[in-house]
């Protein structure tokens, strides 16, 4: 038994981190290898590929040159050169080979093959399924946890859409969709030029630059209630940004109106689902949270399905219009 | 400091995979230069060089090398350390190099950036191969995953806060986890809760503090046939018995409702208005979506929907 267990904020454990001496250490036992297999390869290449200066790399390749063994005849194993520019390993010993992956190592990536091949039609099935089975081979039994480990993307419907923008976007042509968008309740009609694909939280989406709009945006595929390839190219303008998707896929703007809501323990779940700004916890399992919203339908919406479990607080012209959307809709059962 | 430091322990990793024969420590000590002269001061450094080099993975093994030996010695056996021969034709570095941005910033980066690192020296370059067009990516911003992941990895008990739906407050939970798994964007950790005997499935983002491991690593057995991916799944949906709700739905609302229908006819009684046959099975949770639609839907049948829905709309009016 570690330590017991105290309720609390949850923090984040800090990851086990290794000395910078064995993170030298695991970039010298991939440098010879890295050079062996590539029989002579360029200071400047191999310096980017690792990530470091060509003054860190002179200075590892030396560290590597000097390693002698003292008994029980001195001995140095390691015998290179990097004249002109061109590293060449003429004596590599015993670490001409990397070293085997790791559990952590072998299963992210393998978690990560097994998800792409999750989506239907995103990329080639067959490219997938052979890196797959050679990475387990190779990996051993450090491949094994990632069984243990599942990614389940949700594509309901999505793959012949999906089959369809990925032809798209080889050819440059542009797209028609009719597109649900469920926090207005409408089908909406629109061309867009697609930029990229995206798979993140579980879900696959179209990024591009949406004619109407004049905008960047992102469809959800299981929202795309019919999709034509235009006979027509697509030009998206210089000014289109892709999204950094590791920034969140749905960030707020300054423009947006800040939305306050008190919620009951029933409607936590909200928290959880969208991205809030502010959450405070209001004892009893109660919370307030914030949200910023540029389309305030979609929170009267949200309102009337909490009813009582969630109360719009601010601004007080959105809480009065959610009692006048709810008096309406009572009005039809009286 | 640093730089002696990883002088001796490339050091000593060469002398250990260029010896057939195990190695006792005063072998170590002669052969591998930059150990302190006092015998007792280097069996110290020793020992923290040996947790290292395990602890990236670099097979050490103890053993003797004959009979007569007593005191018993260390080697890295060749095989045992290096990656076995692996090539990838361009389509499947492709992929793998897609398949290294999945956990761009999150929990597992550095063990792809590490993977990476080793496949290039395999002479495999993953990342230049890279189409773009695509660009999946899974979060872990659920403090609970790192632990929860070593716990599946090692086999070891944990215990954690959970704060079930609609519960005002957090209980303590006792769980022998089988996996983790990703279902639509959610983390859930599945296994044995000890406390109650069965299999349960609980979601990371309800975790409540810090996870605890409880007991050694490797005391946990996965069942034979556990299918983690199949339990979240189960759990996740509810095959209950369903009902059909007619519902009144404006003319030129409701698409989502639509989309899902059994049936859409126009509503004789009131011109402007559909009838919309839908299937459900949980009165609370369709109240809820239905009543999101406000003055554009109204429930016709079966009665306790149209009651759950009046409530939700009363409610909101509180």
């Amino acid at each position: 038994m570690t330590t017991a267990a105290a309720p609390g904020p949850a923090a984040k454990p800090a990851p086990p981190r290794v000395s910078p001496a064995s993170d030298r250490l695991q970039r010298l036992l991939a440098l010879v290898p890295y050079v062996v297999s590539r029989n002579v390869v360029g200071l400047d290449e191999t310096a980017a590929a690792f990530g470091i200066t060509e003054r860190e790399l002179v200075d590892d390749l030396n560290m590597l040159w000097c390693v002698e063994l003292r008994s029980p005849d001195p001995y140095c194993p390691i015998d290179l050169s990097y004249e002109g520019g061109e590293i060449v390993v003429s004596e590599a010993e015993s670490i001409d080979r990397p070293l085997r992956l790791g559990v952590d190592e072998a299963s992210a990536l393998l978690v990560a093959l097994r998800m792409l091949a999750e989506v239907p039609n995103l990329e080639d099935r067959s490219a997938l399924n052979r890196t797959i089975a050679k990475l387990e081979a190779a990996a051993g039994e450090a491949g094994a946890v990632s069984a243990q480990v599942a990614v389940q993307v949700d594509d309901r419907g999505a793959s012949t859409a999906l089959a369809q923008i990925r032809d798209a976007l080889d050819r440059g042509q542009r797209l028609h969709l009719s597109y649900y968008v469920p926090g207005r309740d409408e089908a909406t009609e629109r061309d867009v030029d697609p930029m990229r694909l995206l798979v993140v939280e579980g879900r696959t989406y179209l990024e591009g630059w949406c004619l109407s709009a004049e905008a960047v945006r992102l469809f959800r595929l299981d929202r795309v209630l019919a999709l034509t390839v235009l006979d027509q190219a697509a030009s998206v303008p210089p000014q289109a940004e892709p999204r950094d998707v590791d920034q969140g896929l749905f960030r707020p703007s300054a423009d947006d109106t800040e939305v306050e809501f008190e919620l009951s323990v029933a409607g936590r779940w909200v928290a959880e689902y969208f991205p809030c700004e502010r959450v405070e916890d209001l004892g009893d399992g109660r919370l307030r949270v914030g949200l910023r919203t540029p389309d305030t339908r979609w929170v009267r919406r949200l309102a009337l399905r909490l009813g009582e479990d969630g109360r719009v607080i601010s601004p007080p012209d959105l809480a009065a219009q959610v009692r006048e959307d709810a008096s309406a809709a009572l009005a039809h059962y009286t | 400091m640093s730089r002696r430091k990883t002088e001796r322990l490339l050091s000593l990793v060469v002398c250990l995979l260029s010896s057939n024969r195990y190695l006792t420590a005063t072998q170590i000590r002669a052969a591998v230069p930059g150990y302190p002269d006092s015998f007792d001061a280097f069996k110290r450094m020793f020992e923290r060089d040996k947790d290292e080099l395990r602890e990236l993975g670099i097979p050490l093994e103890t053993g003797v090398s004959a009979a007569a030996d007593d005191e018993p010695g260390y080697r890295i056996s060749r095989q045992a350390y290096e990656l076995p021969e692996i090539r990838l034709e361009r389509d499947e570095a492709a992929v793998l190099g897609l398949a290294a941005r999945v956990w761009r910033r999150a929990e597992l980066a550095g063990a792809v950036q590490g993977a990476l690192l080793k496949l290039r020296a395999a002479g495999i370059d993953a990342e230049d191969t890279i189409q773009p067009g695509i660009e999946p990516r899974l979060q872990t911003g659920e403090a609970a995953f790192g632990p929860l992941w070593e716990a599946v990895r090692d086999r070891r008990p944990v215990s954690f806060g959970y704060r079930g739906a609609g519960r005002s407050s957090s209980q303590q939970r006792n769980l022998e986890p089988w996996g983790v798994v990703n279902r639509h964007g959610r983390w859930y950790v599945a296994g044995l809760d000890t406390d109650r005997g069965e299999t349960r499935v609980f979601r990371l983002s309800r975790i409540d503090g810090p996870v605890s491991f409880r007991g050694r690593a490797g005391s946990v057995t996965v069942p034979d046939g556990v299918d983690v991916r199949e339990l979240v799944r189960e759990w996740d949906t509810t095959p209950e018995t369903q009902r059909t709700a007619v519902l009144q739905v404006r003319h030129d609302a409701g698409f989502g409702l639509r989309r899902g229908a059994s049936a859409v006819r126009p509503d004789p009684q009131h011109p402007g208005w559909d009838l919309v046959d839908v299937l459900f099975s949980d009165v609370g949770w369709q109240a809820e979506h239905l009543a999101s639609f406000g003055a554009d839907v109204i429930v016709t049948e079966p009665a306790d929907l149209r009651e759950a829905v009046i409530g939700r709309l009363k409610g909101a009016m509180a």
